[in-house]
């Protein structure tokens, strides 16, 4: 049961072969085993799951499940859960229970998912490896002297060694797809605005997107179905009709090309030399396999995609230096014991709360907004952004999705770059852009680079196209088995 | 040196501009579903938003953008069909997120103007005074510096209260049209319902941009005084200002750009702080809220539902009544007034505008004022005073014996004038028979005094008719009176 995929325990539970009870209980048995390995949780809340199974197995009984009643999950700790700790991995916040649900939150409970817990991150979401954890760093259940990627990283490596099915994430600049990658499952970030925002702590407003991974395209979908969804709360939140997004998943195709007609785009700029060769040759290899798939590929410019780094690494820390302001101990989380006076307060409180990369963006963020810089910075990010969006949309004239890698590298070294944040900023060179455009982005297990560290595939759709990036994943994963592959620490 | 030695004291001229802080009328805040009822316990209307709990979002409050269209409608601005929240970034303990929502760039009113009258009788002017812009915004809380030892209270519920803040040209050269332009603002926002103009409660708050300047010279330094919540203060306050910039110059210092407080208790301004300290706000675009977009069909509903106003119902009172322009200006000071002489005049009939206008502004004003009642609460209502005016006006009753009648209805000793003449016999006496006879007596009885009269003293004719009346105990008609008296009298 550890490895069977949603629809499998849905049927298991369903034909009371399984209770959720039981099944709740198998992940957080396998939590406390193996989660000191990884790291990947910051609080598992096992008397509140066990009640959730319980009243889950209350609604099978009386024939009221639904497609997720009784899954077990975890969420990142970015999205505030009532009465459980919400700490975004911060000291500033390790004392923060909230008094609500995050709309994804409340949508997941409502679908029957029993929550075993919340799961590490980079602090406030911010970083790529996991590392700026005031609990510590994940480790990759691949090597875990190795980053699971960030800063979904616990949710990453949580469903990777199958320590819960499925698990959210958020997606501001790449950190649901990096994570992904890097620890071998599958993770999705819908369009911007598909999923509300309302409980998910702000990092960058206009970038932030929830998602989620697990360990199929269609488990995915099960899951992004539930929790995607208008919400008045959120100004920034869509309103559109409901989405089933499996359903391109269960329609009938040739089962020699079933993506006969679907066009890729290969970004030119994105298989320059900026990617490792190992990484180059899985993600050619899926691209092969696509084409044998009845796929045809075109070749695509972005040519304005180099500046995705300094534009996002602009804007986003301009937005965290606002959001975060609120961060000032004056009516929650974390204060400083002794102060001389109000701006004393402030600093100390501010200096001993947040961690080094935080008060980086802080600091930047800023800077860049400051009376004489906003000009030359934000407004010119701004003009970026647009144009980078532009790219995107004249590519989407000619193909249906894209393709490409989404990290250049195979995971690295726990501090192996944490002295150098520039480098570590450049390793989010192929997926900054499309947070950036506020497209769906897509990253899919493609393969094994040196060491037998996961590869993943990038696939961005055009705005809304959600449905068919995980069907164009999903048709890959009918015909492969790099999904299927677990750590050696998972078994 | 040489010119200022040479210029005395009259010889400057002073510049005004103002803000004024509106609070809107609408039942909940401008970005949260909490009440801004005014009085609850601290912290009682203090929601989940308004306390900038992590995740929290902003929605903005269609009726407080309402309310800013009619604002702009009413003084013939410009209503961005685009505008754009931007965030005023800085730290104080009252303000929860550590920025303000407001507007900066792109504000939803632009330009317009409101006509002021200046000074009273013979001196009295008109003037135009012009507006820069007019933007919604968020109110902060509270600090509260006693009964908490040595500490600081912090009462939430004012945040998030919707403000429109109201900007002017600096067109005012006094602090008699500084005072003239915020009464007729006070007296508009009330009357277009946007406000209710409460000063005391904070509703109506003044800061003034104050600067001297030789006659033609270019723009003196300003010093902006924060906070004026009376009429009163704002005079005493320009007051002091004016001549302590005057004093300065003329003592051969200089102005330096500063915020400054007034004491009422010294009746002097203060430093808060100069252009120095003065904080960098970063504002950049609310990435959590979507451009403001006003279309010309809201517009048209907005300008459809708006109350006829100050100015057109001046103009109209002049024309269709025949009210002069003082009249006229006087009815049409407040909505209130204006709203009791049209209903008064609607029950009397146009023909007896005049008399309806000399009894609002003449005794009804008195004993209001001497009562100290507003008009909304006259005991006499405006159905009363017309069938009082009716009844003049067709001479059931003289002028005379109206007051009488007014004074019954005040003390709400009758509830018309029909009735009240009738229960005391009050109706004027027309029957030419019964006054030939009253008269008749009289003249037999004052050989005296139509001696006199013969003699060719006119005096005496008064005389003659005062004993008229007095027989008929004022009933008697007085125009009938003279006539018949004077025919007797061989006149």
């Amino acid at each position: 049961m550890i490895h069977a995929s949603i629809a499998e325990l849905r049927a298991a539970l369903d034909a009371r072969s399984l209770s959720a009870v039981e099944l709740a209980t198998l992940f957080l048995d396998r939590i406390e085993r193996l989660d000191g390995q990884i790291n990947a949780f910051i609080t598992v809340d096992r008397e509140r799951a066990l009640r959730d199974a319980e009243a889950a197995d209350a609604a099978i009984a009386a024939g009221r499940a639904g497609p997720l009643t009784g899954i077990p999950l975890a969420h990142k700790d970015v999205f505030c859960t009532e009465g459980v700790l919400t700490t975004c991995a911060s000291k500033m916040l390790a004392n923060f229970v909230s008094p609500y649900d995050a709309h994804v939150v409340a949508r997941l409970r409502e679908a029957g998912t029993v929550m075993l817990g919340k799961t590490n991150m980079d602090e406030f979401a911010m970083g790529s490896s996991n590392e700026n954890s005031h609990f510590g760093p994940t480790r990759n259940p691949w090597d875990v002297s190795r980053i699971p990627g960030g800063s979904s990283g616990g949710s990453a490596a949580a469903v990777a060694a199958r320590l819960v099915p499925v698990a959210t994430g958020t997606d501001t600049g790449g950190s649901v797809r990096q994570p992904a990658s890097m620890t071998g499952v599958t993770g999705i970030k819908p369009t911007y605005g598909v999923c509300s925002r309302y409980g998910m702590i702000a990092y960058a407003s206009s970038f932030d997107q929830a998602g989620v991974f697990g360990a199929t395209a269609e488990d995915c979908a099960l899951v992004l179905s539930a929790m995607a969804g208008f919400d008045e709360r959120d100004s920034t939140s869509l309103d559109r009709p409901a989405e089933d997004y499996a359903r391109d998943l269960r329609a009938a195709a040739d089962p020699d090309r079933p993506l006969a007609g679907l066009r890729i785009g290969l970004p030119r700029e994105f298989f320059g030399d900026g990617m490792a060769d190992d990484v180059r040759a899985a993600v050619e290899a899926a691209i092969a396999r696509y084409r044998e798939l009845g796929a045809t590929t075109v070749e695509v410019s972005l040519p304005n995609a180099r500046l995705s780094i300094p534009a996002y690494y602009v804007l986003a820390p301009a937005e965290a230096s606002s959001n975060l302001s609120r961060f000032d101990g004056v009516r929650y989380g974390h204060r400083a014991a002794r102060y001389a006076d109000l701006d004393d307060m402030y600093r100390k409180t501010r200096a001993e709360g947040f961690g080094a990369e935080v008060k980086r963006r802080i600091l930047v963020g800023t800077y860049v907004l400051s009376h004489g810089y906003y000009d030359a910075y934000y407004l010119k990010a701004q003009k970026l952004r647009r144009l980078i969006a532009d790219d995107f949309a004249a590519a989407f004239a000619r193909c249906d999705v894209i393709a490409g890698p989404v990290s250049p590298t195979t995971a690295w070294k726990i501090g192996e770059k944490s002295d150098d944040p520039v480098q570590m900023y450049l390793s989010d060179i192929f997926t900054l852009a499309v947070n950036l455009a506020g497209l769906p982005g897509l990253s899919l297990p493609c393969g094994f680079g040196a060491g037998e560290l996961p590869v993943g595939l990038q696939l961005i759709g055009n705005h809304f196209d959600e449905a068919r990036l995980l069907n164009v994943a999903h048709r890959y994963q009918q015909v492969t088995d790099w999904h299927q592959r677990r750590p050696a620490l998972a078994e | 040196m040489n010119e200022s030695h040479a210029m005395s004291r009259t010889d400057w001229e002073v510049v005004i501009g103002l803000e004024v802080h509106a609070q809107l009328t609408t039942a909940s805040k401008i970005f949260s579903g909490a009440s801004t009822a005014f009085g609850a316990e601290p912290n009682r209307q203090a929601s989940a938003v308004d306390i900038a709990l992590p995740g929290v979002l902003p929605v903005l409050n269609r009726g407080a953008v309402e309310r800013a269209i009619r604002f702009g409608l009413a003084i013939g601005a410009h209503v961005a069909p685009k505008s754009v929240f931007a965030r005023k970034n800085y730290f104080y303990p009252d303000l929860p997120k550590g920025y303000q929502i407001s507007q900066f760039e792109l504000p939803v009113v632009s330009g317009g103007a409101i006509t002021i009258r200046v000074g009273e009788g013979e001196k009295a002017y008109e003037k135009t005074v012009r507006l820069t812009r007019a933007h919604l915004e968020e109110d902060a809380g509270k600090s509260l510096h006693e009964d908490f030892h040595g500490m600081s209270g912090i009462d939430l519920n004012r945040a998030g209260t919707p403000l429109l803040e109201i900007v002017s040209e600096p067109d005012m050269r006094s602090s008699a049209e500084a005072v003239a332009y915020a009464r007729a603002l006070h007296a508009l926002v009330r009357w277009i319902d946007i406000c209710d103009g409460n000063m005391q409660e904070g509703s109506f708050r003044c800061d003034a941009n104050v600067s001297v300047r030789r006659p033609g010279g270019p723009l003196g330094t300003r010093r902006e005084i924060k906070n004026l919540n009376s009429f009163r203060f704002l005079q005493q306050a320009i007051d002091y200002e004016v001549q302590w910039q005057i004093d300065t110059l003329e003592d051969g210092g200089t102005i330096q750009q500063a915020t400054v407080l007034f004491d009422p208790d010294t009746g002097e301004t203060r430093v808060m702080r100069t252009k120095e300290d003065a904080h960098d706000y970063r504002y950049f675009p609310d990435p959590d809220l979507l451009p403001l977009v006003i279309d010309d069909a809201w517009k048209d509903e907005v300008a459809a539902s708006m109350p006829e106003l100050p100015a057109a119902m001046k103009a109209r009172f002049m024309e269709q009544y025949g009210l002069s322009a003082y009249d006229a200006a006087t009815l049409t000071a407040s909505r209130e007034v204006a709203t009791y002489f049209q209903a008064a005049v609607d029950a009397a009939g146009a023909a007896n505008a005049k008399i309806c206008a000399n009894w609002v502004m003449g005794d009804l004003a008195a004993r209001l004022n001497k009562a100290d009642l507003d008009i909304a609460d006259s005991p006499v209502s405006a159905a009363q005073l017309a069938g009082l005016v009716q009844r003049i006006a067709d001479n059931t009753i003289s002028n005379s014996i109206g007051k009488k009648v007014f004074d019954t209805l005040w003390n709400g000793e009758g509830a018309s004038a029909d009735e009240i003449i009738e229960a005391q016999g009050l109706k004027q006496v027309t029957d030419t028979g019964a006054i030939e006879a009253m008269i008749d007596e009289v003249i037999a009885a004052n050989a005296k005094s139509v001696e006199e009269f013969r003699a060719g003293k006119e005096k005496a004719f008064n005389a003659l008719v005062g004993q008229v009346m007095k027989a008929s105990r004022g009933k008697a008609n007085p125009a009938q009176v003279n006539e018949i008296l004077r025919r007797k009298l061989g006149a």
